[in-house]
């Protein structure tokens, strides 16, 4: 979603949203994120105003204080930033690719199905599968933080069987435009 | 700070995970090896967390980190890493060179017999805001400035009034803060821009 993203010139314009607008943002955070509401008003406190970003081709970036919170392509899904996942590990479920697939994402690909379910992967056991659509922080074999945000294009369980093609579409990853980006 | 006595216990705040981010690439230190850095990122390293560098860069450290990769998915890795920063160091000299080689333009413009204006012209390759330019020059002659294009379609920062010299000495004296810092004064030239035809106003 970052790549080739120059602030100069691909935001258009810098806003605060309505109350009304922040509430709902502020709700929406709260159900697909799993995060505690004080938690996130210590990130995003209530009195303090969420601006609203807006960037080429409907991509909305949040911030608060200048730091670039969470971000959303149209009316997604909520995106946390990378920056913020690392602080908060545990808002988003974890998938894991294997070492060979961590220069791939690097360089802006999406993640294949066999990145996860080849011997350094990782994905959730059955009774924890996540269905299509979750936002899910990507881990990398031996590393301990995340590499990237993504969303799960086939079910996990699904991933795991047909184990070919784009499994996660990666929103942003280390080093892409938006990691450059450390305050707007 | 104990808040417990006065209230039922309110809901506290997780506490944010302090992330050990390289001061030279910005990613976490573990990523080094997969920036475009990795030789300067090591040297801060070793210079300034000797014990973290211990943890990464000890051949112990490098012999468990290759996981499951096979070895030679590993040696091509390391050459990869080795390119790319090798593309990146290439990129970052002639981009220093270019820096180095452009020039800023403060064209002092006649308007009218007693008119002028004051362009300048070639800012931004010295990573100088121009808005920020503009406004700081707008205050300091306590006259109008603004960005405007010029007749090529590049973007100038246009000052009312004839201040090439006092913008010259600015450059020169602008020390850090100042948002017209870094540009050296040996690539700035003054140049005066008769009255002409099609020398049209801003
Ligand atoms: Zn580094």
């Amino acid at each position: 979603m970052f790549k080739k993203f120059q602030p100069s010139s691909d935001i258009s314009g810098q806003t605060p949203p309505k109350s009304s607008v922040q509430r709902s943002i502020r709700a929406a955070v709260l159900s697909q994120w799993k995060i505690e509401p004080e938690t996130l008003e210590a990130i995003w406190p209530k009195k303090e105003g969420l601006i609203h970003v807006k960037c080429r081709e409907h991509i909305s970036i949040y911030t608060v204080h200048n730091e670039p919170l969470f971000f959303q392509h149209f009316d997604g899904p909520l995106y946390p930033t990378l920056r913020l996942l690392h602080k908060y590990p545990y808002i988003l479920p974890k998938v894991g690719v294997d070492r060979g697939a961590i220069r791939f994402l690097l360089a802006g690909a999406h993640m294949m199905c066999p990145g996860f379910t080849s011997k350094g992967g990782y994905l959730p056991p059955a009774d924890a599968a996540l269905p299509v659509g979750a936002l899910v922080a990507v881990h990398a074999e031996g590393k301990e933080h995340a590499v990237a945000i993504g969303i799960t294009k086939l079910s996990t369980e699904e991933i795991k069987k047909v184990n070919k093609g784009v499994g996660v579409e990666i929103a942003t990853h280390l080093g892409d435009d938006l990691w450059a980006i450390q305050s707007l | 700070m104990s808040s417990s006595d006065q209230q039922p216990q309110d809901p506290q705040p997780v506490q944010p995970v302090q992330v050990f981010y390289c001061q030279v690439c910005t990613f976490p230190v573990e990523y080094c090896e997969f920036g475009s850095s990795l030789t300067r990122c090591k040297e801060w390293l070793a210079e300034a967390h000797p014990t973290v560098y211990e943890k990464f860069y000890s051949d112990e450290a490098l012999q468990s980190k290759i996981g499951t990769l096979s070895l030679e998915a590993q040696a091509k890795l390391e050459k990869d890493t080795a390119k790319k920063e090798a593309k990146a160091e290439a990129k970052a000299d002639a981009a220093l060179k270019k820096k180095m080689a452009s020039q800023v333009l403060i064209k002092r413009i006649e308007r009218n017999k007693r008119k002028h204006v004051t362009a300048i012209h070639g800012l931004e390759a010295f990573d100088i805001d121009l808005k920020k330019a503009a406004k700081f020059l707008a205050q300091k002659f306590a006259t109008g400035a603004s960005v405007t294009k010029n007749a090529q379609g590049q973007d100038e920062v246009v000052v009312q009034g004839d201040v090439a010299d006092e913008v010259l000495e600015i450059i020169e004296k602008a020390g850090s803060g100042n948002v017209l810092k870094g540009v050296p004064v040996a690539n700035c030239e003054i140049v005066e821009e008769k009255k002409k035809k099609g020398a049209e106003g801003a």
